[in-house]
């Protein structure tokens, strides 16, 4: 199942200093990178920006290109009914599976549905993605993320 | 003879007692120490070719690495079973600067230090107190032997806990304070931010600052500060520790040379330089047992006056060090060398990362700082390992340096940018200098 659902996301290493987060996300729109979701973590001095885009090969050259310092690693999206309970049942079928959730962020998917997407221990991939399959949750393709 | 004559004798005086010292010293280790036996011959030098003290500059030099290749007691001129103290500096690759006294290295030692709080008339009706640090370090129990010695009473208080410091100081009525300059300063501005007045509610009368370089703006800050009269007082451990050199009313600093005999050396060619011009000072003990060095280059450079000082003391001066032949930095008076924090950085997970050491003044205080660059070998996407690293590389800094030093981690490139070139130390303390 790995094949066919992991998302690359790409993570990027960021100083907190004035201006930086402008610089990624110039280079990001100079090569016409389209961002299509992303979170951001943050220590007391540095921040970690993680990116679903639609082309991560080419984001992740140029922003090796500019200096940055980026990782890629794969993740998994669901779409859930935008309703209340919609992360709960998700999160529920992984705790119960004793699968750890690194973290995980979300937007609006459509009219009526949200996109989840989570990270979890690489060695617990696929597992999470059979507990959530067989859970009856949809897993996102990551056409939907690339294709254009 | 009465160590308190020691200062004044004539000229002709001390260079005699320094020249038996020296061909004892010489004779001595020749005999006890194979490091300098294999020198020695390597020169087809004999002690018996030392004959005057101009022909010192045929001896060989010794090195602090030369201290780290016979870690721990390689060059003890005597078995252990004559040694009743040992002391210790951090290492640069893990082996740390090893020291040994033997019970009259000790009372040499206490002599010295006698001789140093003679500057200001310390003794009994004086309280001490002594924040240099107590323990592996030579300054904490050197300054403490020499209070004792001279019927003062001390208040070992260490380093650290500030505010605790400043009850005692008041509360014990400390006449005398010994630590390193810009500690001094410190104390004095958090006793203004407790309410006090430092010149008003305090005893002090004198002090004895040294184990780093401080500025004519930062000694005039500290006597200022605290309404006290400046003693400087400069030592190295391989040497003996504090004690080496201390200044006099006058504020020349004189060198206890029956004990130390100084030399200027050019750092680049090892050739004697006259006296009064600058270059590196170099030891030879005269009168250690336990670790005899013959022309120990302590790197610092600093120049000689033998002219009599207008205190009446006889004994040599030197100015004031103006630098280091070594890229060593002094930060809160304990030395480190780039080549230690290169050393930690490079044991952590294969960690092979570009780094600079960021020394730097909070108030008065240092503050040492380690910026490594985070690049895609060390970079896993988790904010968790990032933090992880980073406490890390602050521990094990801590371990090696005995000092706390902040890890900041950074982009690539960071440095360079911030930097300009390729620099692995940038010193900004001395933008900062009080002047």
């Amino acid at each position: 199942m790995r094949a066919k659902y992991a998302i690359k996301q790409l993570s990027i290493f960021l100083e907190n200093r004035k201006g930086r987060l402008k610089e990624v996300t110039q280079v990001l729109a100079e090569a016409k990178v389209n961002i299509r979701a992303l979170a951001l973590a943050e220590s007391a001095e540095f921040g970690i920006l993680r990116l679903v885009v639609d082309n991560p090969e080419k984001a992740r050259s140029v922003l090796s290109a500019s200096g940055f310092t980026v990782k890629e690693q794969d993740v998994f999206a669901v779409e859930v009914p935008d309703q209340p309970g919609g992360f709960y049942q998700v999160v529920r079928l992984l705790t119960e599976a004793d699968i750890n959730i690194d973290y995980t962020y979300a937007f609006v998917g459509g009219r009526d549905s949200a996109i989840l997407i989570f990270k979890v221990p690489d060695e617990y991939f696929e597992k999470a993605l059979e507990v959530v399959a067989q859970g009856g949750v949809k897993l996102v393709e990551p056409i939907f993320f690339y294709g254009s | 003879m009465d160590w308190r004559k020691k200062d004044y004798l004539p000229r002709e005086e001390i260079e005699a007692l320094q020249l038996r010292r020296l061909r004892d010293t010489v004779e001595r280790v020749y005999h006890l120490v194979p490091f300098y036996r294999k020198k020695f011959d390597e020169l087809g030098l004999k002690p018996a070719h030392i004959k005057s003290l101009s022909d010192l500059k045929e001896l060989p030099f010794t090195v602090k690495q030369d201290l780290r290749d016979h870690y721990p007691f390689g060059l003890f001129a005597v078995p252990l079973s004559q040694i009743v103290r040992i002391h210790s500096s951090s290492g640069t690759t893990g082996k740390p600067t090893v020291v040994g006294y033997t019970e009259n290295d000790m009372r040499v030692w206490t002599e010295v230090m006698c001789r140093t709080f003679k500057m200001a008339e310390v003794g009994p009706g004086d309280v001490v107190h002594n924040a240099y640090g107590y323990g592996l370090f030579t300054g904490g129990l050197g300054f403490h032997y020499g209070a004792e010695a001279v019927g003062a009473a001390v208040v070992p208080s260490s380093v650290g806990f500030t505010k605790r410091q400043l009850m005692l100081l008041k509360d014990f009525g400390a006449t005398i304070l010994c630590c390193t300059p810009s500690y001094a300063l410190h104390l004095a501005e958090v006793a203004q931010e407790e309410g006090f007045d430092p010149q008003k509610d305090f005893l002090l009368r004198a002090g004895f600052f040294g184990a780093e370089p401080a500025s004519e703006g930062l000694r005039k800050a500290v006597a200022e500060a605290w309404g006290l009269k400046y003693f400087e007082a400069y030592g190295l451990s391989e040497i003996i520790g504090p004690g080496v050199a201390a200044s006099c009313p006058e504020g020349e600093l004189h060198i206890f040379e029956d004990h130390f005999l100084p030399e200027i050396i050019d750092p680049e060619t090892g050739q004697p330089l006259p006296e009064g011009e600058e270059g590196e000072l170099v030891f030879t003990t005269l009168t250690k047992q336990g670790l005899p060095l013959i022309r120990y280059r302590t790197k610092d450079i600093a120049s000689l006056y033998k002219a009599p000082c207008k205190c009446g003391r006889t004994i040599i001066r030197m100015g004031r060090v103006v630098g280091r032949s070594d890229d060593m930095l002094i930060v809160s008076g304990v030395n480190v060398f780039p080549s230690q924090v290169e050393h930690v950085l490079t044991q952590v997970e294969g960690l092979t990362p570009n780094y600079v050491i960021v020394v730097d003044k909070r108030g008065v205080l240092d503050v040492l700082e380690v910026w490594v660059e985070v690049d895609e070998r060390v970079f896993t996407g988790d904010i968790g390992a990032l933090e992880n690293l980073k406490r890390k590389l602050e521990e094990e800094l801590a371990n090696a340096l005995f000092l706390r030093a902040r890890v900041k981690l950074v982009e690539p490139k960071t440095l360079e940018r911030s930097m300009g070139k390729a620099k692995r130390v940038v010193d900004r303390r001395e933008l900062k200098d009080i002047s």
